[in-house]
């Protein structure tokens, strides 16, 4: 149910590796021969104005849309050509932009179906799910992580937009992920809100290498170890947030030349 | 070879003459769920409405016949906007709704039907001057079907061409694809959508009228003719009217060609069909012959 | 513990009937819980699983033939038939399944529809096994159990069939509360990220067709056993879409609904139409159109839905 053999787990190892991954929708070039590598366990975070290709680019590692060209590589091995549920299973597991839950089941059974389907257990069809115990126990425990613990037996439907952001990511955590993607998990979050989601996002363990796509700049800078930008489907620029911060080139794709001095908070981390 | 063509000569023009009543049916069907995702399933009733009106007011004469068409699709168009009207409010409720609606008005129209004609099937003449047959290479043909096969091949023609060539078809054609769009630069999608509704409505009623001769109006033919529909537009391909025409060409020479060939296997043939196609082309074969 | 009052109270009346009504409406109730559990086949399906079906009928049909000849050339033993039936039908469902189920929605209904039209006619046609339009007679008694006598007493038939109806139904409730039934629902409500957490969704699909056909299969085996005749008449377009309908006025996705939807739709055509100089049919029409707009939740919704203006049904077809 977890890892293969050939999984390289080393700390100096990729976690995943693109290679002159493409993306054409007819004439439109959405991402553009991008080549990248994300150490494993760090902090990867993907920026980059509109219609830079940041949500195809993950689509297309995730395995939610296939390639029209170049390699995908998630700890050394090739799943290019591998289907998004395997890749799941491999390691590998997204969160959607727009929050994307099953939302006339509880919170509990929300995690639950992505703890059942690691455990092995989502075929069984005669003991109920409320005796499994082991399915349960781990649920409650991502539950208490994200902080919503007493909400478990809420419909997912009735929750708070930040509450289900969370969710979100705790059912990611319930496949027990060693890669997960983030898609702009701050979107339509309040400050307060963000803060909390940034903590758990710091308090994750070093096992599971995050991967995020996000327009919130004070959450990026305040999170990742690595930033990626994008331009126009384009790899710009890889480095740590002080070397992005002081690009030109970045803050030309940003805004087109002209004073950026206010573009990047200066916090430092 | 040509022996082989020669006896199922007959045959295979029965499968073109069906397949283009198929067509005229089919493809109402698939504009309204292609553009409105609406699903209809009392678009049965509607060519029985047109049938029943070729019955009841063809006398052999072309006055008769005449009036039997008008009169068919007037009732169809009507048909259509009742429809298109009891629908409307059901559009953000999804399709086992509409289906339930629909549904329920097919069960009172096949009632209403069944209390003012009967519970027979009530096999229609056509105009008397293409009563008979003809003889063509050799074998004799019902002079009906052969006239039919010219007019519903041109109403074909006329309603491919509309939908692509002209500014309407185009208008259609990107409601389709987009209402969304087409609302934001202004343009009212209800009224697109219900003219859409009655077009196809009123075309399946005409089919109904003119394929009165050929597939009989009674109790249970409604059914047949949204089963039948139904298959051309899945393998046709949803909003397509290309893909209508050709799956309605295909499940034609099936129903017909394939029977005669294959009787024993009649009911699988239909089944058949539609696993080889979408098999082949999950999206139906409109992607075969389309743009992007 | 209402659910649990309210089922108590409808096992008691359920045991009660032949006590209190007629023979002849006894039949009635026998074919009411019969037409339930296809009700129930369509309500997984549909319900459960997001799969809005016109094709159970299919199943019902391989069930209730086979049987139908199970009883006249193998057994007439009651449980080994249904047994048998729900085989046949979990077989058919199996075999014809996977063309269904690549596909969602529209063309999923569509589907199921050709193949419930198809196992019509060739119910029809395959005279030799099925008799044609003639229909199946002879039909033996069925036996509820070794040991007992076969039942010819309405009564006595009609509690075969509420225990076999008690069965499955247990046998559903069972399922629905599983990690499968979770699954299911899972799909029903979000297929896209249900694959994204590692479910090869399609095979998922696949599984409840197959379940769903062996339920409708069993549904047929009672029919055969109750009324000791089968035609084509009993599969097809019509039954397909009252199943459907049954389930809808019930309420998408409740089990006791879609009992009481059948309920409601089987006294609306045989009891209620039978009264009106037969034209059940327009009864049931008006009786769909009404129910649309008025309970859009059905009657599982309760009196809530009438509240909240606009309520939308969330079944994603």
């Amino acid at each position: 149910m977890t890892a293969p053999a050939t999984r390289d787990l080393s700390p100096s190892a990729a976690a995943i590796e693109l290679d002159g991954l493409t993306r054409h929708f007819g004439s439109l070039r959405a991402v553009d021969g991008v080549s990248l590598a994300v150490q494993q366990g760090s902090r990867h975070a993907v920026i980059g104005p509109n219609g830079a290709g940041k949500s195809t680019l993950f689509a297309m590692i995730a395995g939610t849309l296939p390639a029209t060209a170049g390699r995908v590589a998630l700890h050394g091995e090739d799943v290019t050509a591998m289907p998004e549920h395997r890749r799941a299973m491999q390691g590998l597991v997204r969160t959607f932009q727009h929050s994307s839950l099953f939302l006339r089941c509880t919170a509990l059974e929300n995690v639950a179906l992505a703890v059942q389907r690691q455990q092995g257990t989502q075929w069984s069809m005669v003991r109920p799910l409320r005796r499994r115990r082991a399915v349960l126990e781990r649920s409650h425990e991502l539950l208490e992580g994200i902080g919503l613990a007493d909400r478990s037996e809420a419909l997912a439907g009735a929750l708070s937009h930040g509450e289900r952001r969370q969710l979100e990511v705790a059912v990611a955590l319930g496949t027990d992920p060693s890669v997960l993607l983030l898609d702009e998990p701050a979107a339509g979050m309040s400050a307060a809100e963000t803060a909390r989601f940034k903590q758990m996002v710091l308090e994750l363990p070093r096992e599971i290498t995050v991967m995020l796509v996000e327009h919130d700049l004070d959450l990026v800078f305040g999170l990742a170890e690595q930033v990626t930008v994008m331009h126009l489907g384009q790899h710009l620029l890889t480095g740590t947030p002080s070397e992005v911060r002081a690009s030109e080139d970045v803050q030309q794709a940003y805004l087109g030349a002209e004073d950026t001095s206010d573009l990047f908070p200066q916090e430092a981390r | 070879m040509l022996d082989w063509f020669d006896t199922n000569l007959v045959s295979m023009v029965d499968g073109v003459a069906y397949g283009l009543l198929l067509f005229t049916l089919a493809v109402g069907l698939s504009l309204v769920f292609g553009m409105m995702d609406v699903l209809n399933l009392a678009h049965g009733s509607l060519y029985l409405v047109g049938a029943f009106a070729a019955y009841a007011l063809s006398d052999g004469s072309w006055l008769g016949f005449a009036l039997a068409l008008a009169v068919g699709v007037a009732a169809g168009v009507l048909g259509g906007g009742v429809l298109a009207a009891m629908t409307a409010p059901l559009s953000t409720r999804g399709h086992l709704d509409q289906a339930a609606l629909t549904l329920g008005v097919s069960l009172i129209a096949a009632e209403l039907m069944v209390m003012v004609f009967g519970a027979e099937v009530l096999p229609t003449q056509p105009p008397d001057a293409l009563g008979g047959s003809a003889s063509i290479l050799g074998h004799r043909y019902p002079v009906y079907r052969l006239v039919f096969i010219g007019v519903a091949g041109l109403l074909a023609a006329a309603v491919y061409l509309a939908f692509e060539r002209s500014s309407l078809g185009a208008l259609v054609r990107a409601t389709v694809a987009d209402r969304d769009m087409v609302r934001a630069m202004g343009v009212d999608t209800r009224k697109v959508l219900f003219g859409v509704f009655a077009f196809g409505a009123g075309l399946a009623a005409l089919g109904g009228a003119l394929g009165a001769p050929i597939l009989a109006p009674g109790p249970g033919v409604d059914e047949n003719v949204l089963v039948l529909s139904l298959v051309v537009v899945v393998i046709g391909g949803l909003g397509s009217v290309q893909g209508a025409l050709l799956g309605a060409l295909v499940i034609g020479q099936v129903q017909t060609l394939g029977v005669a060939l294959l009787p024993t296997y009649a009911p699988f043939l239909l089944f058949g069909a539609m696993l080889v196609v979408l098999a082949w082309r999950p999206q139906g074969l409109s992607s075969l012959v389309s743009r992007s | 513990m209402r659910r649990q009052v309210g089922y108590a109270l409808a096992l008691a009346a359920l045991l009660a009937v032949p006590w209190v009504i007629g023979p002849y409406a006894v039949a009635t109730v026998s074919r009411i819980l019969v037409f339930a559990v296809l009700a129930m086949s369509v309500n997984l399906l549909t319900g459960i699983t997001g799969l809005p079906t016109l094709g159970q009928s299919a199943y019902f049909g391989v069930g209730a033939y086979t049987g139908a000849l199970t009883a006249i050339h193998l057994t007439d033993l009651g449980p080994a038939q249904v047994v048998i039936a729900a085989l046949a039908g979990a077989v058919a469902a199996a075999l014809t399944g996977p063309v269904a189920v690549r596909a969602r929605g529209v063309p999923f209904l569509m589907i199921t529809l050709a193949i419930g039209e198809i196992a019509y006619s060739a119910a029809g046609r395959l005279d030799t096994i099925t008799r044609g339009t003639d229909g199946l007679s002879g039909i033996p008694p069925v036996v509820a159990a070794p040991g007992l006598a076969p039942t010819v007493n309405e009564g006595l038939v009609y509690y075969y069939v509420l225990a076999v109806f008690l069965v499955l139904f247990a046998v559903i409730a069972l399922l629905l509360r599983s990690p499968l039934g979770l699954t299911l629902r899972g799909l029903r409500d979000n297929e896209a990220r249900l694959t994204a957490v590692g479910y090869h969704t399609t095979r998922y699909a696949l599984a409840a067709y197959v379940i769903a056909g062996a339920i409708a299969g069993a549904a047929g085996s009672l029919w055969a056993s109750a009324q000791r005749f089968v035609a084509p008449g009993d599969l097809g377009f019509e039954v397909a879409a009252l199943a459907l309908l049954a389930v809808i006025i019930g309420g998408v996705g409740s089990m006791w609904g879609a009992c009481l939807g059948a309920a409601v739709v089987i006294l609306t055509r045989d009891y209620i139409g039978g009264n009106l100089s037969g034209h059940g049919p327009l009864l049931l029409g008006v009786l769909f159109v009404l129910a649309v707009y008025l309970l859009p939740r059905g009657i599982s919704g309760g009196v809530r839905q009438w509240r909240r203006p606009g309520a939308k049904r969330e079944v994603a077809a």
